[in-house]
């Protein structure tokens, strides 16, 4: 089993008693054999890992010269920049970090989207990408916070008031987020705390979902199964080499925002001191939650029993709702697409519609950013509808109805003949059910 | 890879079209006019400050600005990066009178400023600031750049180019323009909505009940003059300041302050300085981070054409 060989000594002194040399080979070494055919959208998984990484250290390093208190957090950031030895390097990396994480990851989900890697047997590997999302949304709401700017604030304040729409407990929950009657200098004592510990939760559930990913490999741009040898190809030299080079190319882009446009996708009014007597006139997120953000507005109705004036549930909730709804209906997004088909490349349909979606979460993202109302409202309410009808209508009909392009019958076939879907192969039949 | 592409672009356009979203929020909100767009010795990727522009911006805040507004973040140390020598800055910084103490006999004690002390407030507090200013709170200016939406293109119109005796007759029509046209769109909505209260009105007199008549909304005069625009009392008219009435009145008059280099202080040279100085202010290690900048990106595209190379090499038995 263990492909894992070495003549050198102390390796081996040490592999008897703590067999991690072995582990590592297996992990992202010669030892995983990973499909052949991965495009570049598979860069995009490393590229989060080392984005974290990249968060955490810089992180953990202004930690060092932050102070959580609502009297001295702004100007303890100022300090960062203008007083620590390369603290503007440190702040300016963490910022804009944040932004390109949520870059990385919005490209590796759409990835997986379209080439169908939640389906059997990787759903639990989706599943724990889903949990790294939200993880990732509260680390990313709370350090927001932590400059105590006025978008700091006034985010905190709107987002926490998300909870009183709760019936019967919702006042009182609020209360107990802040920790006090308002967003006041408990608040931003938790947040801080809670912002330096999810970033390891992120890591432990990172390990789980490599870990999944390791049971079944990586899924590929066909989406059919490896069947031997000779649809894989060792991680390590080929993969490792490939990642590095993608590694290149993501900071190359990275660095050019932090060094030339470090305060383009931040607000200004973030570097006004929270005043919680002044409201900024539009108290908008951060580009990475307007498409959230537009599906919490979009809900402006109550929902009750037609014609009674019952009201079931009130707007605000119904907010709230649609918009943890956005998510929840990703966690259940491998029992909702049937086809047995993975890659969107032999669905022609469904590949209409995943281009649909992708514009409409843009259109999500582009109404958040307005105010909430004429034009701009409505399309946020088509949009929100049409991002439900594609996962709970679309997509189920489209495993029944829809007929798949024939699949090649294995990965190295089109590879070695260099075409793609056009060439003829296997009729399409059912994957074997893990 | 056709197919590829199709997923990639959609992938792409979902982020750059979020990314795009996000910053043209800020001046999208502020529903005034477009701001004038000037040249910058600091922008672009060799940008870096002009020494004698800020060192005048510096003399005219001390002069005039800082009469009201405070600059917490700048201590005279900081006055180094602008050229000043040691001596220079000892003496600026032994102008200021600064509050120090305890002493040994626990008494608060006045003592001349020095390098390390930050330039002093003009006011104790913030409810000082306002009394003083007729309940405006002059903000403190070490961040103002960066804290409004396109910072020195801001600050040099509404210094410059925004009140009353500055602005071009070109802004006041736009300006006349697009506010007689929010009042019309205000008056429609209100005349939808009184039309609806009528009907609730006349529903309820019909049906014998109390009610108040509801009064009809006035037709919007057009805005034809400053003085069409309602500004309250105290409050001076700016082109560039958002609702077009701001507590500051003009602040700088041609030759105001005498400069030190001998430069024609005018209200655009003063105003163009000043915008300088407060970019300086609020971010001092900008000339470190676009020189280190192109150091990092240069490594970063040799080392990252290095690694393709390896790839290709590497790859080359499975292609």
């Amino acid at each position: 089993m263990s492909g894992f060989q070495t003549n050198n000594t102390v390796i081996k002194w040490i592999e008897h008693r703590l067999p991690i040399f072995s582990f590592l080979d297996h992990s992202v070494g010669s030892g995983y054999p990973s499909p052949k055919n991965l495009s570049y959208f598979w860069n995009f998984g490393s590229l989060a890992g080392i984005t974290l990484v990249i968060m955490i250290v810089t992180g953990v390093l202004m930690a060092m010269q932050y102070t959580a208190h609502v009297d001295h957090a702004f100007e303890s950031v100022e300090r960062i920049m203008r007083d620590v030895n390369y603290g503007w390097l440190l702040r300016y990396v963490h910022m804009n970090g944040a932004h390109f994480f949520f870059i990385v990851v919005y490209i590796h989900i759409f990835r997986g989207l379209y080439y169908g890697s939640y389906k059997a047997p990787r759903e639990l590997l989706w599943m724990l990408g889903v949990v790294i999302l939200l993880l990732m949304m509260a680390t990313a709401f709370m350090g927001y916070v932590l400059p105590w700017g006025q978008m700091s604030f006034w985010g905190a304040k709107v987002i926490t008031n998300l909870f009183s729409a709760i019936p019967f407990f919702g006042d009182g929950i609020v209360v107990w987020l802040w920790g006090g009657f308002s967003v006041d200098n408990p608040t931003l004592n938790r947040f801080f705390a809670l912002h330096y510990l999810l970033p390891f939760v992120i890591v432990g559930v990172v390990i789980l979902h490599i870990w999944a990913l390791h049971r079944f490999g990586s899924n590929n741009p066909i989406g059919i199964d490896t069947k031997g040898p000779q649809d894989t190809i060792p991680f390590h030299p080929y993969y490792t080499v490939k990642d590095a080079f993608g590694l290149g190319a993501f900071l190359v882009v990275f660095s050019a925002v932090v060094f030339y446009l470090p305060n383009y996708m931040g607000h200004a009014d973030n570097y006004i001191p929270a005043n919680p007597l002044s409201t900024p006139a539009h108290i908008v997120p951060e580009w990475y939650f307007l498409p959230f953000y537009a599906i919490l507005r979009a809900i402006t109705f109550d929902i009750g029993i037609p014609f009674t004036g019952v009201v079931i549930i009130e707007a605000k909730l119904g907010g709230v709702i649609a918009m943890f709804g956005a998510i929840a209906v990703l966690f259940v997004l491998p029992w909702l697409d049937r086809s047995p088909v993975r890659s969107g490349r032999f669905r022609p349909i469904f590949r209409l519609f995943f281009v649909l979606l992708a514009i409409d979460v843009v259109l999500l993202g582009f109404a958040g950013a307005k105010p909430a109302e004429g034009l701009w409202l409505l399309i946020a309410q088509v949009s929100t509808a049409y991002y439900f009808l594609h996962f709970l209508v679309v997509l189920p009909l489209l495993s029944v109805f829809e007929t798949p392009k024939p699949l090649p019958t294995s990965i190295s076939e089109p590879v070695l003949k260099g075409g793609g879907g056009a060439m003829a192969g296997a009729p399409a039949k059912p994957m074997e059910k893990a | 890879m056709r197919k590829g592409l199709i997923f990639g672009l959609a992938a792409l356009a979902a982020a750059a079209g979020a990314t795009v979203a996000a910053p043209g929020t800020a001046r999208a909100a502020g529903e005034g006019i477009p701001l004038p767009s000037f040249e910058w010795s600091f922008d672009g990727i060799f940008g870096t400050y002009d020494r004698a522009s800020v060192q005048r911006g510096l003399q005219v805040y001390r002069a005039v600005c800082a009469g009201c507004h405070s600059m917490d973040y700048i201590a005279f140390r900081n006055l180094a990066e602008l050229g000043y020598s040691e001596d220079e800055i000892k003496a600026m910084a032994a102008e200021a009178i600064v509050i120090d103490g305890p002493n040994d006999e626990g008494e608060m004690f006045e003592r001349a400023g020095l390098p390390f002390d930050y330039f002093p407030a003009p006011f104790p507090n913030d409810r000082a600031a306002a009394f003083a200013n007729g309940g405006a709170l002059p903000p403190d200016l070490s961040l103002m750049a960066k804290a409004r939406a396109n910072g020195p293109n801001y600050l040099l119109a509404l210094m410059g180019h925004g009140y009353e005796d500055q602005v071009s007759d070109e802004t006041l029509q736009q300006i006349f323009a697009l506010e007689t046209e929010k009042r019309q769109t205000q008056y429609e909505a209100n005349l939808e909505n009184y039309e609806t209260m009528l009907e609730v009105y006349e529903e309820r007199v019909e049906a014998g009940e109390e009610a108040t008549r509801p009064t009809p909304p006035e037709e919007p005069q057009p805005v034809e003059s400053i003085e069409d625009l309602g500004l309250s009392e105290g409050l001076s008219f700016n082109a560039y300041f958002p609702g077009y009435g701001i507590a500051m009145a003009m602040p700088l008059f041609d030759d105001g302050v005498e400069y030190a280099d001998g430069t024609p202080a005018t209200v655009e040279q003063m105003a163009t300085d000043v915008a300088n100085f407060l970019m300086w202010t609020a971010e001092p290690k900008l000339e470190d981070r676009k020189g280190m900048g192109i150091k990092v990106i240069l490594f970063l595209l040799v080392f990252t054409g290095i690694l393709y190379a390896a790839k290709r090499k590497v790859w080359a038995d499975v292609h």
